[in-house]
């Protein structure tokens, strides 16, 4: 895993733990590698790991049986977008809007080209 | 696990190395040591090991005053030198030789770390080249389980694969009884691993700090102008933009920037540690 300049690392595992659940690499109700294994895995310090599972425990997208493990939660996907929203609406719009402000662009201009790009890539 | 108090060592008389050095470390972390050439980073390191002695102070490991190098001490504490000699034997005959000095000692897992870097077990110690000796004596250093672990300088000498190879065992190696002490001008190999910071500077450690803790009090960020940055604690500029410290205002999560950080420690000394107190 090549990590990222800006972000803080145990955000950036979890963008990456978050994938496999999105990708069904990891299914519901499956046990997800241990923190060790992860460390070793992605060549990380394992506290770090456990911040990460910490954090992603606490919006509900993996849950831990004592003694276990961690395991994907039911309705982890849900809970994925979920929190990815929230970032989204919290780190990348504001600078999205910053920028068009900057270009003179209004909504209503994007709208076509929102509609255009959806129906070119997801159609 | 580590405490060193009121540590005072000089090698030569009237040039102080440190003075009045306080340091205690933790089980279940990765400390990463930083200092520049010549600050006392590897004589620290020797001091814990039972290497050099203080001139004033304590240094003790587990209770144990490293400089009485007592036989439980020395079986729970292994230190990988920047310099070192290996004998001229087989790897099977250091093994015997050297292994039942640790009573924790784990073949298998010797044996797991040295696949890992790929190095053929019936190979002599002569017939290795530095950077491959270096990979012997660390899995050794692993393998021994003790539970202190220092390493100076650890991939100097490393070739590219063999960096991530080092992190991995490393990450494998951490354990909540075990307290890793790494020193190392090369933190960009490590900073993923370390995660407490201890800088050495003017005799004494000037900073020693939870990385998170780091990243909860500042942000590190990347600008094209510094018209876009407030607040700037430390900037250094490149072709690529200017890379800054400000105060973390906004709770954000940045990744710490490790050099940088380094060098705003030495350069801002005042300002840093005034946000850490």
């Amino acid at each position: 895993m090549e990590f990222k300049e800006s972000q803080a690392i145990y955000l950036q595992i979890a963008d990456h733990m978050c994938e496999q659940i999105l990708l069904d690499k990891w299914k519901t109700e499956d046990r997800i590698p241990s923190v060790r294994e992860l460390a070793v895995q992605l060549e990380v310090n394992p506290n770090t790991v456990m911040r990460t599972c910490e954090y992603l425990q606490q919006y509900e997208i993996i849950y831990n049986k004592r003694g276990i493990g961690y395991f994907v939660a039911p309705n982890a996907g849900k809970k994925i977008k979920q929190l990815k929203k929230e970032r989204f609406l919290a780190n990348e719009l504001p600078q999205f809007f910053r920028n068009i402000y900057l270009l003179d662009i209004e909504l209503d201009e994007l709208k076509t080209h929102y509609e255009k790009y959806k129906k070119s890539h997801f159609r | 696990m580590i405490s060193i108090q009121n540590l005072s060592f000089s090698y030569r008389k009237n040039k102080p190395l440190f003075e009045n050095l306080n340091l205690q470390l933790e089980a279940g972390h990765i400390y990463g040591l930083l200092g520049k050439n010549g600050a006392g980073k590897s004589s620290l390191l020797k001091h814990i090991a039972g290497l050099l002695f203080p001139q004033q102070g304590h240094c003790k490991v587990m209770d144990f005053e490293s400089r009485y190098r007592q036989p439980a001490f020395l079986q729970n504490l292994f230190m990988v030198p920047e310099e070192f000699y290996l004998p001229q034997v087989h790897i099977k005959g250091y093994l015997n030789t050297y292994a039942p000095f640790y009573p924790n000692f784990d073949r298998k897992a010797f044996h797991n770390y040295m696949e890992e870097f790929h190095i053929p077990v019936d190979q002599r110690l002569t017939e290795m080249s530095y950077g491959q000796k270096k990979k012997v004596l660390i899995s050794f250093a692993l393998a021994a389980n003790t539970k202190a672990l220092i390493l100076d300088e650890p991939t100097n000498g490393l070739d590219i694969p063999s960096k991530s190879q080092f992190r991995k065992v490393i990450a494998a190696a951490v354990s909540d009884d075990k307290c890793i002490v790494i020193s190392t001008h090369q933190v960009r190999d490590l900073d993923n691993l370390i995660d407490n910071i201890v800088i050495i500077d003017d005799h004494k450690i000037i900073f020693r700090q939870n990385v998170e803790a780091v990243t909860d009090r500042l942000c590190f960020k990347n600008v094209v102008s510094m018209a876009d940055a407030q607040n700037v604690l430390f900037s250094d500029s490149s072709i690529r933009g200017h890379a800054i410290i400000t105060p973390n205002e906004g709770a954000e999560h940045s990744r710490i920037d490790m050099e940088l950080l380094f060098n705003a420690v030495l350069e801002k000394r005042e300002s840093i540690s005034q946000i850490f107190n």
